[in-house]
């Protein structure tokens, strides 16, 4: 324990006497490892908090594919489904989009009337009775868009080119961003006018089953006796949002690669070979009696010593950008197109396999990276070595 | 003999960092348990299926709904169809309303 403290010591003197070389390595390594663990933290969060939320979501829906899209669903076929033994309520749903010029902005429509007991806490206002015309409620992104809030008018123009004026009679609170941020909410009758839906048609519809092991069942049935319909389940949903949120999704595993490409360039350039003052060091060691041995753990702690640094550094900056910052750094990428976008608030998850995949992804490599060239040049003979 | 014991402070006060953070997080993590649950009754109430993170396309808003393969798809892991698609900034929105 000791020698190895002495040595420890002796690395930390050698690694200080190139402080400058040394500090950009940290400072390179920790960045690698910032942006591979707060892409990795940012996709699991996503995805936790996907899966707990969309735990709500209907176990089915059904809707109509026209053309290879998705087309309006008649009513009739909530009655027939109705019909299929283990269906209980059928519940048609009303939504759409809407492109708002004045903002640029889209926005989800959706019919929706009553006192829902949850949702009301999650409101500031009111909510849309039954039988309420002309009122809507807002998500936070929708009423920031307008620059408008509680009492206050929403303008929007119908398929026939007529201009409907909504009253805002409730907005959506801050902790229900991640689900209402550019919703618009209005009573049902109301998105059928705007959106010219014949009143024996929905967008789609809700179907609910009693028994949650018999909803693929049920979904079989629906599609054998209607090919023309698509179900989909919740179970269909989540799997959906597990994948999305994988970490070889997308741009994230363009952008993980190219952080891994830059670490690989990184560690290469330490493997191929030790500069010439390295090599001096190492021969006047082994000259002065240093074991083999003793060489390889000192280059251990060297490269323990820069990795373990950089490696605890890069993970506390990803926790606080993304669990603090809200991903700041990754918002324009993620943006996109979108002109209103919800300030996340994720959750803090952390899911250990991620943590001993970023060690095997940088920690390991670097320091085996340290160690091979300092074997090559530590069995050879000093002399040979200090002569270059 | 100091170097090493700065070096291992260093590492212990980065573990404790680390740790600390971690336990906030917990604590983030259970107090907004309620929170989570009463979004998942509303996501029922309302009938939701999708998050509302991005609103510029269908299958981003609702990736869960979107289409299946059919031509000139609209889904996330559809291949482009035009070189177009990973070159074109999106634009201003106050360009893009200015032409509206």
């Amino acid at each position: 324990m000791s020698k190895h403290l002495k040595i420890l010591e002796f690395v930390l003197s050698s690694l200080l006497r190139r402080k400058f070389k040394n500090l950009g390595i940290v400072a390179v390594f920790s960045f690698v490892v910032f942006i591979l663990a707060s892409i990795l933290f940012l996709t699991h969060a996503f995805k936790a908090e996907s899966l707990a939320i969309l735990e709500g979501a209907p176990e089915l829906i059904v809707h109509k594919i026209a053309g290879g899209r998705h087309d309006l669903t008649a009513l009739r076929y909530g009655d027939e489904i109705a019909g299929i033994p283990g269906v209980g309520r059928v519940l048609p749903r009303y939504w759409g989009y809407y492109y708002d010029v004045s903002t640029g902005a889209n926005y989800t429509i959706m019919g929706a009337t009553g006192s829902p007991r949850s949702t009301l806490q999650l409101v500031r206002g009111a909510f849309i009775e039954a039988g309420q015309r002309g009122v809507c409620v807002l998500g936070q992104g929708v009423a920031e868009a307008r620059l408008t809030g509680l009492n206050g008018i929403v303008p929007i123009m119908g398929a026939n080119g007529e201009l409907y004026r909504f009253q805002v009679v409730g907005v959506f609170t801050d902790p229900s961003t991640l689900l209402t941020n550019d919703l618009m909410l209005i009573a049902p009758e109301d998105i059928r006018e705007i959106f010219d839906i014949r009143p024996d048609m929905a967008t789609d519809i809700v179907v609910q089953v009693f028994n949650p092991s018999e909803v693929a069942n049920v979904a079989k049935k629906i599609k054998y006796r209607f090919p023309e319909l698509r179900p989909i389940t919740r179970t269909e949903i989540l799997r959906t949002y597990e994948t999305l949120f994988s970490w070889r999704s997308g741009l994230v595993i363009l952008t993980f690669v190219g952080a891994l490409v830059a670490f690989g360039i990184l560690a290469w350039d330490k493997a191929t070979g030790l500069s010439a003052e390295e090599k001096k060091e190492i021969g006047i060691l082994k000259a002065i009696g240093w074991e083999t041995s003793d060489i390889l753990a000192l280059k251990f702690w060297e490269g323990a010593v820069l990795s373990l640094v950089s490696f605890l550094t890069g993970l506390i900056a990803a926790y606080l950008h993304v669990f603090f910052f809200g991903a700041s750094v990754f918002a324009p990428a993620l943006k996109g197109w979108s002109v209103i976008f919800p300030e996340f608030r994720l959750r803090p998850t952390i899911d250990p396999y991620q943590i001993f995949v970023l060690i095997f992804l940088t920690v390991l490599p670097y320091i085996a990276a340290t160690i091979v060239p300092s074997w090559k040049t530590a069995i050879t003979d000093p002399d040979i070595v200090m002569r270059g | 003999m100091t170097k090493y014991r700065i070096f291992l402070a260093l590492i212990a006060v980065e573990l404790a960092t680390l740790l600390c953070l971690y336990g906030l997080g917990l604590f983030r993590f259970n107090r907004s348990a309620p929170e989570v649950v009463l979004l998942q009754e509303m996501a029922a109430e309302l009938m939701l299926t999708d998050l509302a993170i991005w609103s510029e396309a269908t299958y981003a808003r609702h990736p869960s709904q979107a289409d299946l393969f059919s031509p000139f798809q609209d889904y996330p892991s559809a291949i482009e169809h035009f070189p177009s698609g990973s070159i074109l900034a999106p634009p201003f929105a106050e360009r893009r309303g200015a032409h509206e």
